[in-house]
């Protein structure tokens, strides 16, 4: 496996992002269900937040990389053994996906910046708080936040059992390719 | 929101008072719904509700008569910490979407002769309505620069979260939380 894609396969570098982005976005999930429902004299009340912040962050920047490898190494295209409404609903979900990741990761910015404080990256550094002072920000962006995080989760899902479904029932490779073979 | 308890509060005031009793409408630019409470016992935390409205009547021949209501938007709380607002908006505190409004209605107010006062009524909060009563301290009156007349008071109570049905554990020492308001009116 080379670093770069080529026409047949992903290379080391797409198939470490995307599994790297899977782990994240599973991971953030149920810690962000957990954290909420803490108590307040559990040890992780204020960690746990702490850890979804700065998790959530690399996750950006981790998924800006992706988009960036896109561009400086395309991903290759689908197998030819997918029929044409495969190809459509592929490629909607991976935009879908890719456009609910920034959208989720914005709003979980806008909760926290809400009153004009930076967010803070594990200790070591913040992001400045650029938009601050809609009204009831930090509900609105906490409930869109919520909604959109499960609607990721989802479609991450149905993305994840289609690539089962073409590895077990059509014994096709595409889910042996992000596997890097 | 809007709050929408001001013209049958003036109404009942005017129907009910005694013609000489004054009515006021609470000016919210010079006036404060604040709260405290303790963290962990190690500190105050200072908390208030920045959206609400009301009025009273006050009669200084006849001072027993004096009556307050006055409407808190619940989800107007501001302890300058928008993730804690949003927290102690939510079910574990307020519960601001189920009840949007807390509500404090006089029921006696009796002075001291000294200035200080009490101030009886039932406070609705979190859906619960308890009977509250608040030491209340008569600030001043008079008129102002503008051709208006002002009256203001300060008053302060003590509340037991749970007796209001909100049972979250904050830990010992912040089971009661000090309210606080002070409040200037402008006779109408």
């Amino acid at each position: 496996m080379g670093l770069r894609n080529d026409r047949e396969r992903y290379g080391a570098v797409s198939v470490l992002l995307h599994w790297l982005v899977a782990l994240a976005v599973f991971g953030l999930f149920g810690l962000g269900l957990w954290m909420t429902g803490l108590t307040y004299y559990d040890p992780w009340y204020t960690r746990a937040p702490w850890l979804h912040k700065g998790i959530g962050v690399t996750l950006l920047a981790v998924v800006i990389l992706r988009l960036a490898w896109r561009l400086v190494s395309p991903p290759p295209p689908p197998p030819a053994t997918h029929a044409p409404w495969e190809r459509r609903g592929a490629a909607l979900a991976h935009g879908l996906l890719y456009l609910l990741l920034l959208t989720v990761m914005a709003t979980g910015y806008l909760i926290s910046t809400a009153d004009g404080r930076p967010l803070e990256v594990f200790g070591l550094f913040t992001i400045p708080a650029l938009v601050t002072g809609i009204e009831r920000q930090e509900d609105v962006a906490g409930s869109v936040h919520l909604v959109l995080a499960s609607t990721v989760v989802g479609l991450a899902t149905l993305h994840a059992l289609a690539a089962l479904k073409h590895h077990f029932i059509d014994a096709d490779r595409t889910l042996l390719r992000m596997l890097g073979r | 929101m809007r709050l929408t308890i001001l013209t049958p509060l003036l109404a009942a005031l005017a129907t009910a008072a005694p013609a000489q009793a004054e009515d006021y409408v609470i000016d919210t630019a010079h006036a404060f719904v604040q709260f405290r409470i303790q963290h962990l016992g190690y500190s105050w935390l200072h908390g208030r509700f920045n959206t609400f409205e009301g009025g009273f009547s006050y009669d200084e021949n006849d001072p027993a008569a004096a009556r307050v209501e006055v409407t808190i938007d619940t989800a107007s709380i501001d302890t300058n910490h928008a993730e804690r607002d949003k927290h102690l908006r939510s079910g574990d505190f307020l519960a601001v979407d189920a009840h949007p409004e807390a509500r404090f209605v006089s029921t006696a107010y009796s002075e001291n002769g000294d200035g200080s006062a009490e101030l009886e009524g039932n406070l609705t909060l979190h859906g619960v309505t308890r009977p509250v009563t608040l030491e209340v301290t008569a600030i001043g009156a008079g008129p102002d620069p503008w051709g208006g007349y002002r009256r203001g008071f300060h008053g302060t109570t003590t509340l037991t979260l749970a007796d209001f049905g909100i049972d979250y554990d904050l830990g010992p020492a912040a089971r009661e939380v000090e309210l606080e308001l002070s409040v200037e009116g402008i006779r109408q």
